[in-house]
């Protein structure tokens, strides 16, 4: 809590200097553990693999990896980029319907506390159940081929989260806050658009932030219970049947990316719609 | 550590003393709040000292100075004849906050019991001393509650007990009844000073409120605003045993405008203008203090 | 007093004992009501837009019971078969030329296989998990190098990986064990690590005061306040662990699991699609009822705690 330099004397306190320089500096201390590890992992298995001379069978070389990648951009076999491209068209549409409708389930359980009592405990056995079961029937109901069975994997997957999350921060409210929106007369559709829907939007992200892997993992899943052939759930089933493991692993450094990406779009996002929140101006505390 | 060996340490010296302790907060390297200055403060055994001051003084920091939870930038702090972290190794003070602090997955009598685990005493032991603080604050009945069963001013009191459920030659006390009703303060007032005069322990205790320092203490440390030093100590000569009447003397009155002198001269009330005083601005005051 | 209040459920509720009866007898109420709305609406989809409804199990000529006014293909016997025909199907025999064993006891013989690597999965997952969160609480340094990796080895489908553990430790049991470990440590690592920070500073500073080790502050302190947050995490990892085994099974060759029945199911599905939906209902239940006991578990270990998560 500082206080303007007029006040400093009297009140005790020394405001502190922040270069421009030193917020950058503690930024790079910060990550730079995780750098190192990453730096150091990738050397320490290329060297190790060459050096025990292990077959590139299971663990090939992060260059092999890296050309196996290159090579198969565009091949026939191996398609990797129109692959990646396919299942991203899954995940999003996945991530489009299983958001949207998490969004609308949690607004009624938040406006009407008896679809609560109801869609609440439901929501809740319906994600013990372990989703992959569904797999084949989806694919059976909308065709091997057909995106759409993927895309409802996907939208199952990310149903959950942001249901109950958006659901949380909706009905999570200050009650203070409540109180003075009704001493204001307020109208529910008022409270919800002025104050809960705020209040709700870090849950939102929160939640995407995982929705975004779980819609790729669903839709990878989606596909190794079969699907067309360029999607990357294929080329991973496919090449690691072939003992193509470099093309593998170059198809998960894919899914990875794809996923880390999506995730970093999210908190760009973030960022841009909710840069008041306490969690967007906190530097690292010690 | 028993009292016996706790008194034996400081025979006769004081049990607290801070010489020339300051306290600076900083971050990154960079100095960045003065919280304490110059700090000289000496309390005698089985005193019952107050310290009052402005939000943001640096009281509760004082506190935890001597509770070795903070370390001073310059100055010295001896507890009990000792460092001050060796006092705290040695167990020699328990500290009861403005929260309970109580562990919800604990039942009252374990909770009272967690510092005697600590210390490494026998479950006979343990069970003894536990019952018998939690009769010292009348609260017996209730051992095997949860802590959420109880209300508020009941939390407290299972926190006083077990802050003193090992004997120690301290007790720092801070805020501990500033969350509760004025009611319930009142009588929690009463509580404290009768388990002081059945202990004998020495009690520093942290407050905002001006009548319940007067009321409780033998002498009160009235701090300025930040950065915090000492600018009065007013002794309180009020006969004891304390109660009900003594709220309502003259010389209670006396004592009560003193310390509020003292918060003024320290610059802890709203004072653009000293020495003004309308009626307007003492009612003001009066509700700060 | 240490807060748990993150840990509760998704609406905060604090239910004290009485409330907890009429709670559950609640969900009950509501379970059986939605079963009932699933039913009515899938016997209703094929009531207007299914084939003729006959006697189950009846030859093609026999007498017809209803004749739907339309015809849309994702109602047809095969795609969405009669409820009764798959609830009928688990008291006939599976494999009718090979033995008299019915399907139910098949399925339940399956289930209980996979329910094995999963638990075995589950409990050393949430064991790594735990051991993890412990590390990187008490090691920033490990902390900031390593939790990255944790969160990006979760954007690796397991599916990928499991090819790759299959072909390196070998098919059988401990590649499925593996993989069901992989998928269950992840929630409790992240759960913890909040769950063992989420202690009020005044207790940590209290046990200072009492010069208490970090062990005893460990043992005392974080780890009773980070329970909410532990069986929140192993409630998705209860689950997880038993897609992992699926997905293990599948890969690794097990044939006595779930996965591989689906799997079976699944190609012959033209000829017997009720018994594909028999499979994954028992997938379904299995899924259910591990949620179940960790959530006893739960009520049990969360007792005189206030506000124990709704659900």
């Amino acid at each position: 809590m500082s206080s303007t330099a007029g006040a400093a004397g009297r009140s005790g306190i020394v405001p502190a200097r922040t270069r421009p320089g030193a917020r950058w500096a503690r930024r790079i201390r910060y990550y730079l553990p995780a750098v190192v590890v990453f730096a150091g992992g990738i050397v320490g298995w290329e060297v190790v693999v060459t050096a025990l001379g292990l077959q590139g069978f299971v663990l090939p070389r992060p260059s092999a990896i890296v050309t196996a990648l290159i090579e198969n951009l565009n091949s026939p076999r191996f398609g990797l980029l129109p692959s990646a491209r396919a299942t991203l068209v899954e995940a999003l549409g996945g991530l489009a319907i299983g958001t949207v409708t998490g969004v609308v389930v949690a607004l009624a359980t938040a406006r009407w506390a008896t679809a609560r009592g109801v869609l609440l405990p439901v929501a809740v056995a319906a994600n013990a159940v372990p989703i992959i079961a569904f797999a084949p029937i989806l694919n059976n109901w909308f065709g091997l081929e057909n995106p759409l069975a993927k895309m409802v994997m996907a939208a199952v997957l990310v149903f959950f989260p942001v249901m109950a999350n958006v659901t949380r921060g909706l009905v999570q409210v200050d009650p203070a806050a409540l109180e003075l929106m009704r001493s204001s007369a307020a109208s529910e559709w008022q409270i919800l658009r002025k104050v809960r829907i705020p209040n709700a939007l870090p849950y939102f992200f929160t939640a995407m932030k995982l929705a975004t892997t779980l819609s790729l993992i669903g839709a990878i899943v989606g596909e190794y219970f079969g699907g067309a052939s360029l999607v990357l759930g294929r080329i991973i089933v496919q090449s690691s049947s072939a003992l193509r493991f470099d093309v593998t692993w170059a198809a998960i450094l894919l899914a990875a990316a794809t996923g880390i990406a999506f995730y970093l779009a999210v908190v760009g996002l973030e960022r841009v719609v909710i840069p008041w929140h306490a969690s967007m101006r906190a530097t690292e505390t010690a | 550590m028993t009292s016996e060996q706790a008194k034996s340490v400081t025979d006769g010296g004081p049990v607290v003393r801070l010489s020339g302790v300051d306290k600076v907060f900083s971050r990154g390297g960079q100095p960045v709040t003065t919280a304490l200055e110059g700090i000289d403060l000496t309390i005698g055994r089985g005193e019952f000292v107050s310290l009052i001051g402005p939000s943001g003084c640096g009281k509760s920091t004082l506190l935890r100075l001597i509770g070795d939870l903070v370390a001073p930038t310059r100055g010295e702090v001896i507890v009990n004849g000792k460092p001050a972290d060796r006092a705290r190794r040695d167990r020699d003070y328990g500290m009861v906050f403005q929260a309970p602090v109580l562990f919800e997955w604990r039942t009252v009598e374990d909770n009272v019991k967690l510092p005697l685990e600590i210390m490494g005493r026998s479950a006979a032991d343990r069970t003894a001393r536990a019952r018998e603080m939690l009769d010292l604050v009348e609260l017996g009945e209730f051992a095997k509650h949860y802590p959420y069963q109880l209300s508020g001013g009941m939390q407290q009191r299972v926190a006083i007990a077990r802050a003193l459920s090992f004997e120690p030659a301290i007790l720092l006390m801070d805020e501990p009844f500033g969350a509760l009703d004025e009611m319930t303060r009142e009588r929690m007032n009463s509580e404290v000073l009768r388990i002081w005069e059945r202990t004998g322990t020495t009690i520093v205790f942290v407050t905002h409120s001006i009548p319940e320092a007067v009321f409780l203490s033998s002498r009160v440390v009235v701090m300025s605003a930040r950065p915090g030093r000492i600018t009065d100590v007013v002794t309180i000569d009020l006969p004891r045993p304390r109660g009900e009447a003594t709220r309502e003397s003259p010389r209670y009155f006396e004592l009560v405008t003193a310390v509020r002198e003292g918060l003024r001269a320290g610059g802890g009330l709203e004072t653009d203008e000293p020495g003004l005083a309308s009626p307007e601005r003492t009612l003001a005051e009066g509700a700060v203090g | 007093m240490t807060s748990a209040t993150a840990a509760r459920g998704p609406l905060g509720r604090a239910e004290t004992s009485s409330e907890d009866g009429r709670g559950r007898r609640r969900s009950v109420v509501t379970y059986v009501l939605v079963l009932a709305i699933i039913f009515v609406v899938w016997e209703g989809i094929k009531f207007v837009g299914g084939v003729p409804w006959r006697e189950p199990g009846a030859a093609p000529g026999s007498p017809i019971l209803w004749n739907p006014p339309f015809r849309w293909p994702i109602a047809n016997d095969l795609k969405l078969p009669h409820v009764w025909t798959i609830l009928l199907s688990f008291g006939e025999p599976w494999q009718p030329a090979v033995s008299s064993e019915n399907l139910g006891q098949y399925l339940f013989g399956a289930a209980l296989y996979t329910w094995r690597e999963a638990a075995i999965g589950f409990v050393l997952g949430a064991l790594l998990g735990l051991a993890l969160a412990t590390i990187f609480v008490h090691v920033r340094l490990l902390e900031r190098a390593l939790v990255p990796y944790v969160i990006a080895s979760q954007t690796i489908p397991i599916i990928a990986l499991a090819p790759l553990i299959v072909f390196a430790v070998g098919q059988g049991i401990f590649a499925v064990v593996v993989i069901a470990t992989y998928l269950t440590f992840f929630p409790v690592t992240i759960a913890m690590i909040r769950g063992l920070r989420s202690v009020d500073p005044r207790a940590i500073e209290l046990m200072r005061s009492y010069a208490a080790s970090r062990a005893e502050i460990y043992w005392k302190v974080r780890l009773p306040a980070s329970l909410p947050y532990l069986f929140t995490a192993l409630k998705i990892s209860a689950t997880a662990s038993i897609v992992g085994a699926i997905i293990g099974e599948d890969t690794g060759g097990i044939q006595q699991g779930l996965g591989r029945v689906i799997t079976t199911f699944n190609q012959y599905y033209a000829t017997g699609p009720e018994k594909l939906w028999a499979a994954i209902i028992v997938a379904s239940l299995l899924g259910v009822a591990f949620f179940l006991v960790i959530r006893a578990a739960e009520i049990v270990v969360l007792r005189g705690r206030p506000g124990a998560a709704a659900g």
